[in-house]
């Protein structure tokens, strides 16, 4: 393990549950009357960086906050459905922090932190006592209390939800508590502007250099110290769930100035999304995974069977229920559709490479998720309690359908406008796609990276999900950063500012700026022939095809190779429209993305190609159980793998550092979900 | 399928804009509209030519959530389909052959930036004249269960709750009325018993600030419901009237 003097975990030592109450107070604290003096950088105003923002400021601390979109209300934390966990036990099914604890270690294939997820669990009811608070309209009972429903890898019922829009609500609840810091001036706000590189003086984070999307201007900005809360890389898969303009630019400029990547290969393929129709496509839209609630999710069982639905000429309704495969419910019968995303998504990928795949794309893939079980159960249901005596069926259906209705319908409406089906008469059409990274820059228990100063939170750090993300454990991780974590873990590096002055006229920000203009000069007289997106989607095919959702040695070779040779001929052949002092240029803030998607691609398979087990979401098919599940390798793998750039050098010479996983409170063992 | 295309540009918002008309092919009927500009704007691209720059258009989860995609097409906020955002609009709902005009949102408080990209940020400001329930973010409330809402209730505000800033509402008003927009969060909050302890102030700061920014009056025709791609009813202007009147007598 060289130079692993660097990064040093912070992690207290005491027992687990004392962990985090003993630390905070240890941590220095900033006086009121110093806060004004401090100023704060949140880059990224989603979940993670909406509610670190409005909480730095509400202590007074001075913040300013930037973000690509024309507003914070559009980051794509919007777009979460399904729901945020917390263990409230509101259901007496038992839950308890540990159980939420010991699910979310259990998820990440014990590739995770203890400590961090610990603390998670720990802080999860608060986050939602404070979103009431705030006027998120959460799902209620009939008595009037909280409503919950369960996701998958657990066995108890702890996701609070507001309908299929959960994470809209949640973000529009910490935008607004934004906003009414806006007011006040103690946030100054950078609408449609972009972090194109980090400022170090003599190793310290110091600030930004941001452009101005509309005016196309270059902006210094210093700062006591910097907040990343710039969200997942999965667009480098091209098609992804993720927003047009996710990106991992910050993160990766960080990285290049010092900051460690951690697990990059790590990426969640969500299972429910709708399936890939042609070569057009630009995106892929999720389906949340609450459904899984309510549908079985099945393909035929005879091969010709799914000739005939794929071609048109059998609707899923014509398959007999023996003529059904729920897989599963057969492969797993203790959590059924229920499992974590990393096996749902396995399961699906198996069934179609066997010829089970029942959409008609380009590779037969596709899986279904029918409803029409809980429509019936709940349409009797229904009837029962108004009294109807012998309901026909299409009373139930039209009963139940109204309950549907009521629990997904902005998803029911979603999945129609986009394939012209109605899910509730047909099933749904899935298959698994890119989704969420776990993988990011690696930081210490007070979430700070390597870099003095620069502390990374949200989906854009490593720390919390281990090698798969359960479902619902995203939204809670960017408010616990945000709103409970973060402000108490930052006073205690910046009780050492209070004195200090910053501005923007010292060297190294020139120095950065000048890099940063001399970058976008070289994008726009390169003069090649092909634009950005033909760039995109070529790294999107490798990526998915080689550090997809199964992986092998030869395949992440190949990768690496075909990487460096994109990267080569995207230098050397790409086509920016415009002008330098243009303003407003779509096309080249995509270049500048894809050019530093090009890069951490690489990482991703040389970290990918590195772990020599199967693990969550990274499945190398060299290890596998006989009956095709996951199989770790706790003895030689049970590290965070720890990316240093070196400045100068090639990303392939890169030095990975071991943090290794102690785990003293779960106990480690191998996964099973049968 | 094939189109004629008749869209809207403006280097920015001094210059004057014009139609300018493109021919595109083969477009997929299961593409969705932004896929097809997308497309358009690659072709741009590859003609290569300096003075042809490819059509700048708002856009980015392409899952109708985050509001950010806008667009008259053919005269209306979001196209032909009804409850519908740009991004979830497909080519299936238009004929082979159609010439489809695309313009930008034109209200007098979203000014155009660059050809179909208007300014939104007067929503913004309307939010931070009182469109929260002020409550700090880092400290300690009352336990969630400790509020009972009534199932209705609770409904009913997440009705409300659910608008997506994209300002439809006020592209297809003939008064350029904002009334939809700043009642959904109104009534949003004034719906919950957290958020009626400022009800009064919120309802006066925001239609102060609505009228600021020079959106226009509502005069009940509607078409803000009727174009409205998260289906928000007009039952919650009357309900922000009711509140805004009651707020100058309780």
């Amino acid at each position: 393990m060289k130079n692993s003097f660097k990064f040093h975990s912070e992690i207290p030592v005491t027992s687990l549950t004392h962990k985090w109450i003993d630390h905070k107070s240890t941590l220095k604290l900033v006086s009121p009357n110093n806060r004004s003096n401090i100023e704060i950088i949140v880059v990224g105003t989603g979940l993670a960086g909406g509610s670190a923002a409005a909480s730095l400021s509400e202590l007074g601390y001075r913040v300013k906050a930037f973000c690509y979109q024309d507003s914070p209300r559009r980051a794509h934390s919007v777009a979460a459905q399904g729901g945020i966990n917390a263990s409230k036990n509101y259901k007496g099914d038992n839950d308890s922090i540990y159980q939420l604890f010991y699910d979310t270690i259990k998820g990440g294939d014990y590739r995770s932190r203890e400590a961090n997820v610990y603390r998670l669990a720990e802080i999860s009811s608060n986050i939602i006592d404070q979103c009431v608070a705030q006027g998120v309209p959460f799902a209620r009972d009939y008595a009037g209390y909280l409503e919950t429903r369960s996701f998958g890898g657990t066995k108890v019922s702890r996701t609070f939800y507001a309908k299929g829009q959960t994470g809209q609500q949640l973000l529009l609840a910490c935008y607004s508590s934004m906003a009414r810091q806006i007011g006040k001036g103690r946030i100054k706000m950078y609408n449609r502007h972009e972090m194109l590189d980090l400022v170090t003086v003599d190793g310290v984070a110091k600030g930004i250099i941001a452009r101005n999307l509309i005016s196309g201007k270059i902006e210094k900005h210093a700062a006591h110290a910097i907040v990343i809360a710039s969200g997942g890389y999965g667009n480098i898969f091209f098609l992804s769930t993720n927003a047009m303009g996710s990106n991992a630019s910050a993160i990766w400029k960080v990285h290049k100035k010092g900051g460690f990547f951690a697990n990059p290969c790590y990426t969640q393929i969500h299972p429910t999304c709708i399936p890939i129709h042609g070569n057009y496509q630009s995106k892929l839209t999720l389906m949340s995974e609450s459904l899984r609630n309510d549908g079985r999710i099945w393909v035929p069982n005879k091969l010709e069977d799914a000739v005939f639905l794929r071609n048109g000429s059998k609707k899923p309704e014509d398959i007999s229920e023996e003529n059904r495969d729920y897989y599963l419910e057969r492969r797993y019968p203790s959590f059924g559709n229920l499992v974590p995303r990393d096996v749902a998504s396995r399961a699906a990928k198996e069934r179609c490479d066997k010829g089970f795949g029942i959409e008609n794309n380009e590779n037969k893939e596709g899986v279904f998720l029918d409803f029409s079980f809980s429509i019936e159960k709940y349409g009797k249901e229904k009837a029962n309690e108004l009294g109807i005596q012998q309901p026909s069926s299409l009373d139930k259906k039209k009963l139940g359908k109204k309950i549907m209705e009521s629990k997904y319908g902005n998803l029911f409406h979603m999945y129609e406008k986009i394939t012209n089906e109605d899910p509730y008469k047909t099933p749904m059409k899935i298959y698994p796609a890119v989704h969420y990274t776990m993988g990011g820059l690696w930081v210490d228990y007070n979430l700070m990276t390597s870099i003095p100063g620069c502390y990374v939170i949200g989906e854009a750090n490593f720390s919390d999900h281990g090698s798969n993300r359960l479902g619902a454990s995203a939204l809670m991780q960017g408010l616990a950063d945000g709103y409970f974590i973060l402000p108490y873990t930052i006073a205690d590096y910046l009780s050492k500012c209070i004195t200090e002055k910053i501005s923007t006229k010292h060297i190294a920000f020139q120095q950065a700026e000048k890099n940063v203009k001399d970058r976008i000069q070289k994008l726009i007289q390169n003069n090649g022939n092909m634009p950005v997106d033909f760039f995109h989607k070529k790294l999107g095919n490798i990526m998915w095809k080689y550090v997809g959702m199964s992986r092998n040695h030869i395949g992440l070779c190949k990768a690496i190779k075909n990487i460096q040779e994109l990267r080569y001929e995207f230098w050397k052949n790409v086509f920016v429209p415009g002008y330098v002092d243009d303003g407003l240029n779509s096309e080249l803030e995509k270049a500048g993305r894809v050019a530093d998607f090009l890069e951490l691609g690489e990482l991703m398979a040389m970290d990918a190609l590195n772990r020599k087990e199967s693990c969550g979401s990274h499945f190398r098919e060299e290890y596998q159980t006989k009956e095709g599940e996951a199989l770790r390798d706790d003895v030689h793998y049970k590290y965070v793998s720890v990316w240093e750039y070196r400045k100068n050098y090639p990303i392939s010479d890169e030095i990975m550092h071991k943090e290794d996983l102690n785990f003293t409170f779960a106990k480690v063992q191998s996964r099973s979900y049968k | 399928m094939n189109f004629k295309l008749k869209i809207w540009r403006q280097k920015n918002s001094k210059e004057k804009g014009y139609f300018k008309t493109y021919q595109i092919y083969n477009i997929s009927s299961n593409s969705s509209f932004l896929e097809m500009l997308d497309i358009l704007n690659n072709q741009i691209i590859l003609c290569k030519k300096k003075d042809s720059s490819p059509i700048s258009f708002d856009h980015d989860c392409r899952e109708g959530i985050c509001g950010m995609c806008s667009l008259y097409i053919n005269g209306r906020a979001h196209g032909p389909d009804s409850l519908t955002t740009t991004c979830q609009l497909h080519m299936r709902h238009f004929h082979d052959g159609e010439t489809i005009y695309v313009e930008p949102w034109r209200a007098k408080p979203f000014p155009i930036i660059k050809d179909l990209i208007v300014d939104r940020s007067s929503f913004d400001r309307i939010i931070i004249s009182g469109g929260y329930i002020s409550v700090n973010t880092f400290g300690k409330t009352i336990d969630g269960n400790m509020i009972p809402i009534s199932k209705h209730q609770a409904d009913k505000a997440f009705d409300a709750s659910t608008c997506i800033g994209c300002g439809a509402c006020v592209a297809v008003c003939k008064n350029r009325s904002a009334m939809l927009f700043v009642s959904a969060k109104v009534s949003q909050f004034a719906l919950l018993p957290q958020g009626k302890i400022e009800r009064k102030k919120r309802v006066l700061n925001m239609i102060k600030k609505m009228d600021e920014e020079g959106f226009g009056s509502c005069t009940n025709t509607r078409t803000c419901e009727v174009e409205c791609p998260k289906g928000i009813s007009t039952e919650y202007i009357s309900f922000m009237n009711r509140e805004y009147i009651q707020s100058f007598t309780i």
